[in-house]
């Protein structure tokens, strides 16, 4: 029997390489615009809505609130079936960006839209971090 | 501002959907040409008298789609369109072919939507190749490939899922209102022969009681894939004021394309379809009260819940009182996908976004034997691409 496929990695580009290097080093880094005030995620050439060329790096906290989840009870794909039921959750970032990624460290019962989140840097291969989420710890 | 209401649907042809093909592949060339021939027989028109195409993606050329059309069919056209919105794409091609017609561009405008399996190359290349991750792009260099796919935000499912519990955590969730949509358009289904669940009701309970797939999403309350195709001819007024069927006029639409994944959506409450079924309807001149019935995209109950809200047909919070206190099928005091809907119909791949319009076609012609709507002149149509993220509204008028 051929091995079960594995979950697909990201592959960065110019545009996303500083935001994977901080994951790596335990940092969350995104984006910031100063002309029109506004932090962007996921990293772009280009400020959406402005399309301003001034986007800059910035370190932020990483905490953020629930906006919302899901829990696969069947996987999305067969690449996720090791993972499964994976609660797989959209974050809203203290600074108003959105994000993918997955809630770790959590009972189901507990999970509420709008609970207050932190990051968790998950090292997946000697290369790759992913960011997950678990619930914040003050 | 927008169209006049001089270009009609005058010709259907729709195959009917199925779960496991008895018949053998055909090309997706060989598909057109079927279903425009069979459209123009039912509109009682020849393929001399077409002047316009408007395709979605073909299997055998990933680009020149509509010269590879033409040229296989042997039409020569003045108008050649490609539409790439996913289940909003059939929509998206009525109202464009009615806009090319009203700027005297084209007469007689082909749309279809050929969904059947198309043969495998004899010697298909090693690797891993085509369509994976359903809608996601696992292209280089996609977003969504990078940032989406890795934590398993793939296919439709989940981002439905995902908007479903955003909307009980601001309206509440009532599963057995959204249950019920699932059923009263089974009830439909029922008394449809062309629908691939036409001869197996279900109750509310069996909804609830279905597995969950992707919290707070329920087996049967998730579209079911088939096998299909579906074609419309769209005329001028002078061609459809000579041809057998009932012409049904295309006198408003709305268009409004956002976002790809839901996790970046400025308001995932805050469908397209609000500003799109407001544009349909101010430029058809009709109102709410003048529709006979709605066809609207169902690839999820939630999809119909908040299609009902955002059309402006209840406020936005109270679809689920809305759905409780009427009758959506198509017998009932609030016709909903009178012919079953992609959830009892099945969803024939792009085919499943011409379904809502073949059926108000037919409804409105009076030739939905079995689940005719009586005394249907208006209905409201919409198609709905990615996830929530591009939408169309037509409104559908007989005369």
């Amino acid at each position: 029997m051929p091995d079960a496929p594995q979950p697909p990695l990201p592959q960065p580009t110019e545009h996303t390489q500083p935001f994977w290097e901080g994951l790596r080093q335990r940092k969350v880094r995104i984006q910031y615009s100063p002309s029109s005030d506004q932090w962007v995620f996921y990293p772009r050439s280009h400020a959406p809505a402005t399309l301003a060329d001034d986007l800059e790096w910035r370190d932020i906290p990483g905490t953020g609130t629930l906006y919302t989840y899901t829990i696969a009870r069947r996987p999305t794909a067969a690449e996720f079936a090791g993972q499964a039921p994976q609660i797989i959750a959209v974050v809203e970032l203290d600074e108003g960006p959105r994000l993918t990624s997955t809630l770790v460290n959590v009972d189901e019962r507990d999970i509420r839209v709008g609970m207050r989140l932190q990051p968790v840097f998950d090292d997946v291969d000697e290369h790759t971090t992913l960011l997950r989420y678990e619930p914040l710890t003050e | 501002m927008g169209l006049k209401g001089e270009a009609a649907i005058v010709g259907i042809a729709e195959w009917k959907p199925e779960r496991r093909p008895a018949a053998p592949p055909v090309f997706t060339l060989e598909q057109w040409a079927r279903l425009t021939r069979e459209a123009l027989d039912d509109a009682g028109l020849s393929p001399a008298d077409v002047d316009g195409i408007c395709a979605t993606n073909i299997r055998e050329s990933d680009s020149f789609v509509p010269s590879t059309i033409t040229e296989y069919l042997g039409l020569e056209v003045n108008f050649a369109e490609v539409v790439d919105l996913g289940g909003a794409s059939c929509a998206a091609m009525v109202w464009r072919a009615a806009a090319a017609i009203e700027l005297g561009i084209a007469n007689v405008v082909v749309i279809a939507a050929p969904s059947w399996p198309s043969p495998r190359p004899p010697n298909p290349p090693a690797g891993p190749g085509g369509w994976r991750f359903g809608a996601s792009s696992p292209n280089f260099g996609s977003p969504q490939a990078e940032f989406d796919i890795p934590y398993g935000n793939v296919a439709q499912n989940c981002g439905y899922a995902q908007i479903a519990m955003r909307y009980g955590s601001q309206y509440g969730y009532d599963p057995e209102a959204l249950a019920k949509i699932a059923v009263d358009q089974r009830v439909s289904a029922n008394h449809n022969p062309a629908a691939v669940f036409h001869d197996t009701p279900i109750s509310i309970e069996d909804v609830i009681n279905s597995p969950m797939i992707s919290d707070p999403l329920h087996m049967l309350e998730i579209v079911m894939p088939c096998f299909g195709g579906a074609a419309l001819i769209v005329a001028g007024k002078e061609v459809a004021q000579r041809v057998k069927n009932r012409p049904i006029w295309i006198t408003g639409f709305g268009e409004r394309v956002l976002h790809k994944t839901p996790t970046y959506a400025a308001d995932l409450l805050e469908t397209p379809l609000l500003p799109a079924a407001e544009s349909a309807f101010e430029m058809s001149g009709r109102t709410r009260a003048e529709v006979d019935l709605i066809d609207v995209y169902d690839c999820y109950t939630i999809t119909v819940l908040m299609t009902i809200e955002d059309s402006g047909f209840c406020p936005r919070g109270e679809g689920q009182r809305f759905v409780r206190e009427h009758d959506l099928s198509f017998a009932g005091d609030f016709p909903c996908n009178p012919y079953g809907g992609q959830l009892g119909f099945g969803q024939a791949g792009l085919a499943g976004g011409m379904s809502h319009i073949t059926d108000a076609a037919r409804q409105l012609m009076r030739r939905a034997d079995g689940h005719q709507v009586a005394d249907a002149d208006v209905a409201f149509v919409t198609g709905n691409g990615g996830l929530m993220s591009e939408q169309v509204a037509l409104i559908l008028e007989g005369g």
